[in-house]
This record gives structure tokens, C-alpha cells and sequence, in this order.
């Protein structure tokens, strides 16, 4: 999985503003994506390419249930949110909708990275690479169940 | 084990759980509403090209749905999604729905406690973050998305991992004037906003005990906005009568073993607490009532789950009575029984008295639905529980989060005041 980088320096990224309320009444994927992120930066629309990455701070996705944020997000061509810690609901919506991956990554690799940058992530090695930057990061291993459930393509087609 | 563990563990079948386990619980109850529900008939819409069958429910009579969030509808699509809603409780065959405009109806969360469609001991999940609500009535309540919803009404199950809890005790009452709000506000501003993430919160001490059941309610209600699975309190006698008053009495309570584990125990003495507000742009901003008193306010608002339970609006009679607010003050009871409720007790009249509008049960503004959504700049005191930006309209509007007693006596000086502090 190769892309860009859209990247937010803050913490505590809130579905309202990836998503805000106004819109919890569309239910229309595509709909949504165009009114994704636009409580924090309204020219996300026009700047995110098919296969971009978001890398945040802490908390990403904290807030509300909607599974609208994870949708909005994914269905503007955002492949994995890259953040400090996520927020638990928009976790396992992410996950269990099969979504953008959520993936954890440390301090040094969240400072490091910038906006623009080029990564590739590879899920199976837990190895981020910045080819921008000529750099390798690794990214948190999934937990068990959170890895079997991305492997098998979401909740739905998971088997316990 | 706690009581979140002992819950999960007779739910999940097993003779004991540890945090961190991933286990399967068969859920108790499952609630949707106008937001959620059509999100999950969005999902079955998918499942069904997929072949996967969506025929029927797990157990419609364990799913209920409210609207909620959109009604009064204010415009096309939200009408629509509740032609949606009826078709679906109707097709699947779910008779608990309550309706805008018929009978009984209200904000979720609040139909959960008023009308006792949650039990002690009992798993209960739904389509909304502040499910956390319920777990004051000593279930194990937590918010999840619309492809979990979708899972559990067709499948009765769902994952979970068992999670740590944290403990807030709570020693001694807490003083005149000051409200189960101002005491969560101050934990949040202690651990912040991830500072429960992925964990439960628990009440307890004599100042939780001393509490009335809606109070409680709003200390369950804002664990939410510390990032925790769920808030939970164990049940006592108010909420065996809080129940029984609701017809309710054939279930199982559970409580933690008296050598139960927590992950930290937080001690605060009940006469320390002070009247609090949550500044934008974060519930963990927060800061005492006393320190902001110079903010100049546009609106108070007095709805949500959070803050338009009948205890909430009796604070504000309290205060209202007799007096004229100086700032627009729009007021939503959380359910029509609140309603009817504050209407009995005189305090509809007391409201409309002081100047004050009185609005139809709705989630509406404190999500920035509709139903007086900010314009930009303007100031806000607000008894609900979120306050990032944007949350209650424009993104440059604010909102400082406080209870009902602060919402109130600010609304009566036109700035952020604190009830001590009204002549």
C-alpha cells in the first residue's frame, strides 16, 4: 500500500469535525466523502488523491459513533489513518466496516513524517517506508482479533 | 471481578474474564435510532449483494429504536430516513418504537431509563456513543457503529475486549449548588479526553450513593468524553425503586466481589468540588465557574440526555423562578414523560415566566442538527456534553459545557455565572 500524506499536528481530531452533524443525515457514501474533514480543513476535498494517508496525533476519531467519519474518510481515497492512539469506536468501525486501516505509530516516526511525503506500508512486516525521506518506521502490530478481522475483509466475513 | 467483568463474563458464558481478554457476548438489548438506523439498513443494503442474509432479526422484541437527532423534521432527507426507520421496525417486526408525535418519545438515552428498557446486569449496545448512559442502572452499556449494529441485530453477539477500570470514588456529598455535571467535568479536566480510553469507568463512594438516579445518569453519560467503553455504577435501592416504578422487577443485578480489581482508584472529597464549566474547545478544558465569570454569553441551552433529565430542568425552576433571563434560553425537555413531568410540577410555567422558550424533546442543537444551531461567534452555556468545534453549528462558534444550575443562573446575567453567586 503506497501514498501521500495528509498531515493534521494535533491531538484529539473529533468526528465533528472529519464529519459534522449537520451531515448525519446522508447515508450516501460518495455524498459524504465530499464533506469529509471540512470542520477542520475545508480544502480537503479538493486535495486528497485515491490512496493518501492521514497522519495524526492522539486520540484520532474521538467523539461521536458515526460510522459516517471512517466512511467519509475512506471514500475520498484515504487508505490508513497513521495516529498516535485512536479513539475506540472509530477503531473498530474502521476495522469491523473494513475501512481505512487504523494504524498506531510512535513519536519519533509521527514527528518524522511530513506532509507530502511518500510511504509504503506493509501490514504483514509491520514496516512503514518514508521514501520521501529514505526512512523506515514500524508501525504498532495489530492485536489479534483486529488482525484477523482486516485479514478476513471485516466483521462479517470474520468466523470466531 | 469488577461489576463490568462479572456482567461480561455471564454474557460471554465464561466463569470469569480478565482485562484485555477478547470475548463473544450475547447481547441483552439493542437500540437504533434516526442516525444509526438508517446507517445499518445502508449496511444490510450491502450484506444483501454480498449473499449474505439479512431476512430476519436475532430478536426484535430485544431491539428498540427512537427518533431522536432529525425529528421535528426541518427538511426532506431527514423526513425521509424516518419513512425509512418505520418501514424497518415494521418489516422486521420490532414493536418498540417510539415515535415523535405519539405517545411517549424522547431522546434515546433518556427512553432507556424512563421507560426502564434496560436492566441490571444486562449487555446493552447501540447505534450512539453516549449509550454509556445506562450503564448508571448497573448495566454494562456501550456505543458502537453501524456495521457492529448491523452484526448484532442479525447475530444477538459481538466482540468486545474485557477493559480495564478505573474507579472514581466520590467521598461525602456534594455541596448545595453544585451538580453531578460539575464533578465529571472535573474528572475529565483531570484525565482528559483519552484519559479512559478503551476502559471503563466506575462510580462509587457515599456522594454517588447520595445522588438521585438522574445525576447519576449524567456521570455515566459524559464517560464518553473521557474515551471509556463504558461508565458504569453499581445498583442500589433508588435504582431498584427507580425501576419497579417502571413496572420493572424480574432481573439479576450483579455487583463486583468485594476483593475486585481496578486498573487506579481515584479519590475526590465531595466538599471540594466546585460549580464547573468546560471551555471550548474540549470537555477536558475545563475550569471553576468562578475564573470564567467574565465571558459574555449570546444563548444558554438547556437539552440532551446529558442535561434535560426531570432533576436537570427542576434545578433550573430553581433558579428561573421568579427571575427573567437576559440572554435567548431555549429549553428541551430529554422525553415527553420529562415533559408532562415539568409541566405538573409548575415548571414549564416558571420557564416560559423568566422568558425562556420551551422546545419539543430532540437531540437538535447539541449535535448542530438543527432546532437553534450557532451562528458564527456566538457564545453558548450549554447542559450537554461536547463542545469541539463546530459541534453545535458554525465551526467558529463556541460552546462552554456546564450543568443545569450554571446553564441557568448564567442565563439569568447574560455571562458565566456561578449560582452562588445570583442576588
Amino acid at each position: 500500500m503506497k501514498g501521500n500524506v495528509i498531515k493534521y499536528e494535533q491531538d484529539n481530531i473529533d468526528t465533528d469535525v472529519i464529519l459534522p452533524g449537520t451531515y448525519l443525515k446522508i447515508h450516501d457514501y460518495a455524498e459524504l466523502a465530499t464533506h469529509a474533514m471540512e470542520g477542520l480543513d475545508p480544502d480537503f476535498h479538493s486535495k486528497v488523491k485515491e490512496g493518501d494517508f492521514i497522519v495524526a496525533g492522539r486520540n484520532f476519531g474521538c467523539g461521536s459513533s458515526r460510522e459516517h467519519a471512517p466512511i467519509a474518510l475512506t471514500h475520498s481515497g484515504i487508505k490508513a489513518v497513521l495516529a498516535l492512539s485512536f479513539a475506540r469506536i472509530f477503531y473498530r468501525n474502521a476495522v469491523d466496516g473494513a475501512f481505512l486501516l487504523p494504524i498506531e505509530i510512535d513519536e519519533d516516526a509521527y514527528k518524522d513524517i511530513s506532509n507530502g511525503d511518500e510511504l509504503e506500508i506493509n501490514v504483514a512486516t509491520n514496516e512503514i517506508n518514508n521514501h520521501t525521506k529514505n526512512k523506515k518506521y514500524q508501525m504498532k502490530p495489530f492485536s489479534e482479533i483486529i488482525g484477523k478481522i482486516i485479514a478476513a475483509g471485516g466483521l462479517f466475513k470474520f468466523k470466531p | 471481578m469488577n461489576i463490568t467483568e462479572k456482567i461480561l463474563a455471564r454474557a460471554s458464558k465464561n466463569e470469569s474474564v480478565e482485562p484485555d481478554e477478547v470475548v463473544f457476548v450475547n447481547v441483552d438489548k439493542a437500540m437504533l435510532h434516526d442516525v444509526s438506523g438508517p446507517g445499518v439498513i445502508k449496511v444490510f443494503e450491502k450484506l444483501q449483494k454480498q449473499g449474505i442474509s439479512v431476512d430476519k432479526l436475532w430478536d426484535p422484541s430485544k431491539v428498540w429504536v427512537a427518533e431522536d437527532h432529525f425529528v421535528p423534521s426541518a427538511e426532506k432527507v431527514s423526513a425521509e430516513n424516518i419513512v425509512k426507520l418505520s418501514n424497518f421496525t415494521k418489516n422486521y417486526g420490532i414493536e418498540k418504537h417510539f415515535k415523535y408525535g405519539l405517545g411517549q418519545y424522547g431522546i434515546c438515552h433518556t427512553l432507556s431509563h424512563e421507560e426502564a428498557l434496560v436492566l441490571p446486569g444486562e449487555v446493552y449496545v447501540a447505534g450512539d456513543s453516549h449509550t454509556n448512559t445506562t450503564g448508571a442502572l448497573g448495566a454494562f452499556a456501550c456505543g458502537l457503529g453501524h456495521t457492529d449494529m448491523a452484526y448484532v441485530l442479525l447475530n444477538g453477539k459481538i466482540w468486545f475486549k474485557v477493559p480495564e477500570t478505573l474507579y472514581f470514588k466520590l467521598n461525602g456529598k456534594l455541596p448545595e449548588h453544585v451538580m453531578a455535571k460539575d464533578f465529571i467535568l472535573r474528572i475529565i479536566g483531570d484525565i482528559g479526553t483519552d484519559g479512559a480510553a478503551y476502559k471503563a469507568m466506575q462510580f462509587g463512594g457515599t456522594g454517588v450513593y447520595e445522588m438521585s438516579v438522574d445525576e447519576r445518569l449524567t456521570l455515566t453519560n459524559m464517560t464518553t468524553e473521557a474515551g471509556a467503553k463504558n461508565g458504569i455504577i453499581e445498583p442500589d435501592q433508588k435504582i431498584t425503586d427507580h425501576l419497579a416504578e417502571r413496572g420493572a422487577t424480574n432481573y439479576t443485578a450483579l455487583k463486583g466481589d468485594s476483593n475486585a480489581q481496578f486498573a487506579k482508584i481515584f479519590e475526590y472529597d465531595g466538599s471540594e468540588m466546585e460549580p464547573t464549566v468546560a471551555k471550548p474547545f474540549s470537555p477536558q478544558n475545563v475550569s471553576v465557574v468562578r475564573e470564567t465569570s467574565s465571558i459574555e454569553l449570546d444563548k444558554a441551552y438547556i437539552g440532551s440526555c446529558t442535561g434535560a433529565k426531570f432533576e436537570d430542568l427542576k434545578a433550573v425552576a430553581k433558579i428561573l423562578k421568579g427571575r427573567k433571563v437576559k440572554i435567548r434560553t431555549e429549553i428541551l425537555p430529554a422525553a415527553i414523560s420529562i415533559y408532562k413531568k415539568a409541566l405538573e410540577n409548575g415548571f414549564i410555567k416558571i420557564f416560559l415566566d423568566a422568558g425562556a422558550m420551551v422546545g419539543p424533546p430532540t437531540c437538535g442543537a447539541c449535535c448542530g442538527a438543527h432546532m437553534g444551531v450557532l451562528a458564527k461567534d456566538e457564545i453558548c452555556i450549554s447542559t450537554t456534553n461536547r463542545n469541539f468545534p463546530g459541534r453545535m453549528g458554525h465551526v467558529e462558534s463556541q460552546t462552554y459545557l456546564a450543568s443545569p444550575l450554571v446553564a441557568a443562573a448564567s442565563a439569568v446575567t447574560g455571562k458565566i455565572t456561578d449560582p452562588r453567586d445570583l442576588n
